[in-house]
């Protein structure tokens, strides 16, 4: 295995799905290295989330192979819920657990799948949880939350356990304008600690600063890759174009 | 800074609705009393009141039955405290089998299904004369209790109902919940556990709370076994007396029985009502 191997952490080499006749991604290609942040962008449809939930396994790739650190996860030998553990997931509506308070939905991973003590998975998570300007939060339950604080649990849950990964689809979507900023600059802290994220969002300007890299899908391709200076200072396909003047002109 | 004062306008709004509230309470109080008077002496003042009443509402007789009815009664607390265990833990068995998902499950699936088919169908009486009649036939030399007979026949007929809404309950929660659970990492089976039953559970409280009403009262069934229970009291002080009164003093002290679990099964729906008012859910 070679140092370039080694360094990379998704690499997803043809995938396609498809939902009957709709053919939702034909053909991806995309590598993902340590510490890299991705952010797809595209149109309703062009197969962002879709993307996202074939690498978390929610959905079965029809053809293609994903590779997490080398493993290929789309073997199908392969224990879901282990390669699940390996890799974090925000979702657009949060999806906490109402029936827990947030010290238990950002430490039920840790308790159950990585057998970590509760003790020691308690620590952890209020540290994180006060980190991030949750720590008066920690007993309450998510219905007390703001929409941004349950984003922010939301994620905090997602990084408790470390993962290799971290999958963030349209975060802020379904947040007030107000609240979209105290969710995005968490993003922002966790990119500067190094994680290694693939993000799909409609905030352009965000991701204008925050990605490595920008991959902007069409029709259930990756178009067109490139440095978000590339992208969005230099774009070469037409479709790239028509989209970027759709979403910055509103 | 000040403290906020009501203004005159409002202040008169409060002493009009306090006015037209003391009115309705009067107009209420006014007409009940009417009506339970007319009704009353309606009653009363019919031709045979003195047979009617004799035949139902005998007070000495009503005093003289009561011990054994009360005894009998006790056996009924005792099949129902059985009865809701039993049932509790095979309809969860229940509702997580149909929950299966999987070829390899299908036996398990298909089994659950066709028990819970099946059960909500049969009557119970047929049920209680199956296993309380049809059992102890198979072999006479074992004599099990007809109570245990009459528990095990209430328990599988109420484990169907309960696994259906259990199953409701499950299919209630949102989708969105298990995908978050299983993006944890976490099983099939922690999902269920830990995510989609606790869910669940919290959902149909009313529904299961109105089960075991009706099971509270449906344990008066394995009188037609035999067993000396409250209504059996009631049929033997009847023959004894051939006064109906006995039949009355069983039937209320069943309502009574269930009466509290009717309030609280009030109490909890309210409440879960108004804590859905406030909205944010998920």
């Amino acid at each position: 295995m070679t140092a370039a191997d080694r360094a990379t952490v998704l690499k997803l080499d043809g995938v396609h799905k498809l939902f009957g006749d709709n053919h939702v991604l034909k053909g991806v290609d995309l590598e993902i290295a340590s510490h890299e942040v991705v952010v797809v962008i595209g149109a309703s449809g062009s197969g962002k989330s879709t993307l996202m939930r074939t690498i978390n396994l929610i959905e079965r790739v029809d053809d293609g192979r994903i590779l997490l650190s080398g493993d290929d996860i789309t073997d199908p030998a392969v224990d879901v819920d282990k390669v699940r553990a390996r890799i974090g997931v925000v979702f657009q509506h949060f999806n906490l657990f109402p029936h827990m308070r947030v010290i238990d939905n950002v430490t039920l991973a840790a308790r159950k799948v990585h057998g970590i003590e509760p003790d020691v998975a308690r620590d952890r998570a209020i540290g994180l949880l006060e980190k991030f300007g949750l720590g008066e939060k920690v007993d309450d339950y998510p219905d007390r939350l703001s929409g941004g604080q349950q984003q922010r649990v939301a994620i905090v849950r997602a990084i408790m356990t470390e993962p290799e990964l971290l999958l963030l689809d349209e975060i802020t979507s379904a947040l007030d304008p107000m609240l979209v900023g105290e969710v995005l600059d968490l993003v922002r802290d966790l990119k500067e600690q190094g994680s290694t994220m693939l993000m799909a969002t409609h905030e352009m300007s965000f991701a204008r600063s925050v990605a490595d890299r920008i991959v902007f899908m069409h029709s259930g391709r990756p178009l067109e890759v490139g440095t978000p200076e590339q992208i969005f200072g230099d774009p070469q396909q037409p479709e790239t174009r028509e989209f970027l003047a759709r979403v910055t002109h509103r | 800074m000040e403290a906020w004062q009501p203004s005159e306008l409002e202040l008169d709004r409060r002493l009009q609705r306090r006015r037209a509230s003391r009115r309705s309470v009067l107009v209420a109080l006014v007409s009940t009393v009417a009506f339970a008077a007319v009704a009353g002496w309606l009653v009363v003042s019919s031709p045979d009141w003195e047979t009617v009443r004799n035949t139902f509402f005998n007070v000495e007789i009503a005093k003289s039955s009561f011990p054994k009815i009360l005894e009998g009664l006790w056996l009924n607390i005792r099949v129902l405290f059985f009865a809701t265990i039993a049932v509790a833990v095979v309809a969860t068995l229940l509702a997580t089998m149909r929950s299966l998902r999987g070829p390899v499950f299908f036996p398990l699936r298909a089994l659950a299904t066709g028990y819970t088919d099946l059960f909500r169908g049969l009557p119970v009486l047929i049920v209680l004369y199956l296993v309380g009649f049809g059992i102890p036939g198979l072999n006479t030399e074992v004599r099990i209790p007809v109570a245990v007979l009459g528990t095990i026949a209430i328990s599988l007929c109420y484990s169907a109902y309960v696994a259906e809404v259990l199953r409701a309950g499950m299919e209630a929660v949102h989708p969105s919940q298990r995908i978050a659970a299983r993006s944890l990492g976490l099983s099939h089976a922690q999902t269920l556990r830990m995510v989609v039953i606790p869910q669940a559970l919290r959902k149909v409280v009313p529904a299961l709370m109105n089960d075991f009403v009706s099971m509270q009262k449906d344990v008066g069934l394995i009188s037609v076994l035999g067993a000396v229970d409250a209504v059996r009291a009631a049929q033997i002080a009847q023959a004894q007396t051939y006064n109906f009164t006995p039949y009355v003093v069983a039937g209320l002290l069943f309502v009574a029985m269930s009466f509290p679990m009717i309030r609280l099964t009030d109490a909890v729906s309210a409440r879960m009502a108004a804590r859905e008012q406030q909205g944010g859910t998920v």
